[in-house]
């Protein structure tokens, strides 16, 4: 196998290549396209998939991490860098041609830190509201409430977007480019409406009740967690993963743990790793209840709503005995975790897992073959593989079109290697396949913990951590197999008690931003029964 | 009036916790002496009333979770009446915020409550509706949902469990059957002045008319 610095080299013959915590490379902003293009057209290890896209402010520059990985071997990791000094006017090149998940992510940067990028077909402002002064990201942002105050004066959406693009004799050229045509009907889904998980505005284009365009719009929750994470201690921001995607609340907090865990190069002791492995994993079976539940509520079944509430509490209450939280359960701190499991834990969770296992059954008894489940499932909201690669869709909706993308298995973390199971995949790609991948992940996570409950050892549950900790200059990236899919870490580090900056790679961003896609040529009442298939957060995606 | 005169089901006055404020608003509210056909008249619609409260969940983030949790079978909402969740404004009592409220949804957030038909009234639950909660330092979290719109019944707790959900919803019933229905018929529901802002000019704008003009 051709070495992957060769790749790079051959590419780019002046990247600076170095071996940190993984391979990073940096190049200069006009290489950058040609780079990605030659990585992603590696043919024995493509690097085809996009875990993040990381706005950066370095003081005199600004830039972007490309964090990349391949779908053939989701190990390899990748981190591009390009930067530019330009802060009046930051222009740098797009990659949505090559990956689909970098559009919503380059309008985030956009918003965030000001850098447009070129040959982006639609560079309006993602989470923030058009008309906001300033990019709230960067160091010198002046937080001064005067110069954004909080009005009741409803926004203008913009439906037309501009853009910057690069014709064929190399110029600069600003466009502005319709997003609707002017005939279209547009109606708003959102952002306060029932069926959408959360503040989530979908404004939709329709030729009848087939749906021809779909806008995606967010930022209705954004509350700039990653600039807040910037202001304080590394324990302190412990509690806001637990408010991204509060379904993964414990998985997600796992993830930033382990982040500084890693880099502090602290022990965990292995009943606080048991305990860990555990909890995310009862976590998980609530996360999938849920969203089990709310997709059949969206799909007008009610009753399913009321009964998977109904199994979900149980795992509450074991939670809620161990720790007091029910659902955001505060169960991880660095160097282990902060409450012991009380004395009945195995024989409740030992009897909760029949229990789940017959309700189960029930579950596919009564719904996975109603005729109108099905009709309203099947072949409905297809997602071919390629694009669920692109968009970077993982977890069970990226599993049921195919993609083998479970971190557990590929980048195992905690107790994962331990433990046998098996990854759910299926190929239909379409909403029943992520009904059911939920059902059967369900199962594999009650076998899971089935192998590790009655082997808890015994031991301290938390090692010793110094109350202020300062993490060694670098780079670090931790991701876990939350809920939905990949969820990451980012942190750099400069060597202070605070981080210099935090990014959350959020699966619910790659899951939203491809709604428009598989949406398409659907009917109005169908696009809800695919949201509510696909399972996003809004606040995951908004942070 | 007396606070002990108001009867919630199986929860005696003295066991709620803040007698004192409600018989401070009781008072004031009967000032000047009721009417005593119209004030029984007030108690059988306020009895009606406070039983049959349906809830707008304006959920924007955790809380809504808990909300739904307290809705279905396990807590059950439908103990108070209250299982009825409006998803239009124009049918709903009243709007329990579940969630943070951050600066883009400011204008949707006083949307929604100035299309809810009177009487209505407003739960902050959770610490960011109250106050901004853990993000309360951020550039973009309006520090308190009160700043936009008047807030009757704050439940604080991130996210605050059912049961404190019910222990606030029964505080608003109190409430609801504190009042008189007939009597205190002009509430003016006023605009923060500091809300009434243009972003981009920084003129004051009409509290009638919050839509831009093109």
């Amino acid at each position: 196998m051709k070495d992957i610095k060769e790749v790079i080299l051959e590419a780019v013959n002046n990247a600076v290549i170095e071996e940190k915590q993984k391979l990073t490379v940096t190049v200069e902003p006009k290489q950058l396209h040609s780079l990605l293009e030659a990585l992603y057209n590696n043919p024995e290890l493509p690097f085809d998939y996009l875990i993040s896209l990381i706005g950066m402010d370095w003081g005199e520059k600004l830039g972007v991490i490309y964090l990349l990985s391949s779908t053939k071997d989701l190990s390899k990791e990748i981190a591009v860098i390009t930067a530019t000094a330009d802060r009046e006017n930051p222009l740098l090149y797009s990659v949505t041609d090559l990956y689909g998940t970098a559009h919503l992510n380059e309008r985030e940067i956009y918003a965030l830190y000001g850098i447009r990028f070129i040959n982006n077909p639609d560079m309006r402002r993602f989470l923030l509201r058009d008309d906001w002064n300033g990019f709230p990201f960067r160091k010198d942002y002046d937080e001064n409430p005067e110069l954004n105050p909080i009005t009741v004066l409803s926004q203008d959406i913009e439906d037309e977007a501009p853009c910057i693009m690069e014709n064929e004799d190399g110029e600069l050229v600003e466009e502005t480019v319709n997003v609707f045509e002017e005939e279209d009907y547009i109606i708003n889904i959102g952002p306060q409406h029932p069926s959408t998980h959360g503040v989530m505005h979908f404004r939709t284009a329709l030729e009848g009740e087939i749906v021809k365009k779909v806008d995606v719009i967010s930022g209705y929750i954004h509350r700039g967690i990653e600039k807040l994470c910037e202001n304080m201690t590394y324990p302190q921001i412990l509690h806001f993963t637990d408010r991204l995607d509060y379904m993964s609340a414990n998985i997600n907090r796992h993830a930033l743990c382990m982040c500084i865990e890693k880099a502090a190069e602290i022990e965990i002791p292995l009943r606080a790793e048991y305990i860990r492995t555990i909890m995310d994993e009862l976590q998980r079976i609530s996360s999938h209840l849920l969203a089990w539940s709310s997709q059949c509520n969206d799909l007008g079944a009610t009753t399913a709503f009321i009964y998977g509430i109904r199994e979900r509490e149980h795992v509450l209450d074991i939670f809620d005995k161990t720790c007091g939280g029910r659902l955001i359960v505060n169960q991880n701190v660095v160097g282990g975790v902060m409450f012991d499991i009380y004395t009945d834990f195995q024989k409740d969770v030992k009897t909760f897992i029949p229990y789940m296992r017959e309700k189960l059954v029930e579950y596919e008894k009564f719904f996975t073959h109603n005729a109108i489940a099905l009709g309203r499932m099947v072949n409905v909201g297809i997602l071919p593989i390629e694009d669920a690669i692109s968009y970077g869709v993982t977890g069970p909706a990226g599993r049921a079109s195919g993609l083998s993308c479970d971190v557990r298995i590929y980048k195992p973390y905690s107790l994962y290697n331990k433990v046998e199971f098996k990854e759910v995949i299926r190929t239909e790609g379409d909403s029943y396949a992520r009904y059911l991948n939920r059902l059967d992940e369900i199962e594999q996570s009650l076998h899971i913990i089935e192998q590790l409950i009655d082997n808890i050892p015994e031991g301290p549950i938390i090692s010793k951590v110094k109350p202020v900790l300062k993490l060694p200059e670098g780079q670090y990236f931790q991701s876990v197999e939350a809920g939905k899919g990949e969820f990451g870490v980012f942190i750099e580090s400069h060597g202070d008690k605070n981080p210099y900056r935090v990014k959350f790679r959020s699966p619910s961003m790659a899951a939203v931003s491809v709604m428009p896609l598989i949406c398409k040529g659907e009917k109005l009442s169908d696009l809800i029964g695919i949201s509510g298939s696909m399972d996003f957060v809004i606040p995951d995606i908004d942070r | 009036m007396d606070v002990k005169d108001i009867k919630i089901k199986s929860f005696p006055a003295e066991e709620f916790k803040d007698n004192d404020s409600l018989q401070e608003y009781i008072n004031e509210l009967n000032k000047n002496g009721t009417n005593v056909i119209v004030g029984k008249l007030d108690q059988m619609v306020n009895w009606g009333r406070a039983n049959s409260l349906w809830p707008l969940a304006f959920a924007t983030s955790c809380c809504g979770i808990e909300f739904m949790s307290a809705a279905a079978a396990h807590y059950d909402l439908a103990r108070f009446g209250m299982e009825v969740t409006r998803n239009s404004p124009r049918q709903a009592d009243v709007m329990i915020i579940a969630g943070t409220i951050v600066n883009k949804m400011t204008p949707l957030l006083r949307r929604v409550y100035d299309q809810m038909a009177e009487p209505k009234y407003v739960v902050a639950m959770g610490g960011c509706a109250i106050s901004g909660g853990p993000f309360v330092n951020s550039y973009n979290v309006v520090n308190g949902a009160d700043n936009i719109l008047p807030v009757d019944i704050y439940i604080p707790g991130c996210p605050p469990r059912p049961e404190s959900l019910f222990y606030g919803l029964l505080q608003l019933q109190r409430q609801v059957k504190a009042e008189g229905f007939f009597k205190n018929k002009h509430i003016v529901r006023e605009y923060n002045p500091e809300t009434l802002i243009d972003p981009n000019t920084g003129n004051s704008i009409d509290p009638e008319n919050q839509v831009p003009k093109k």
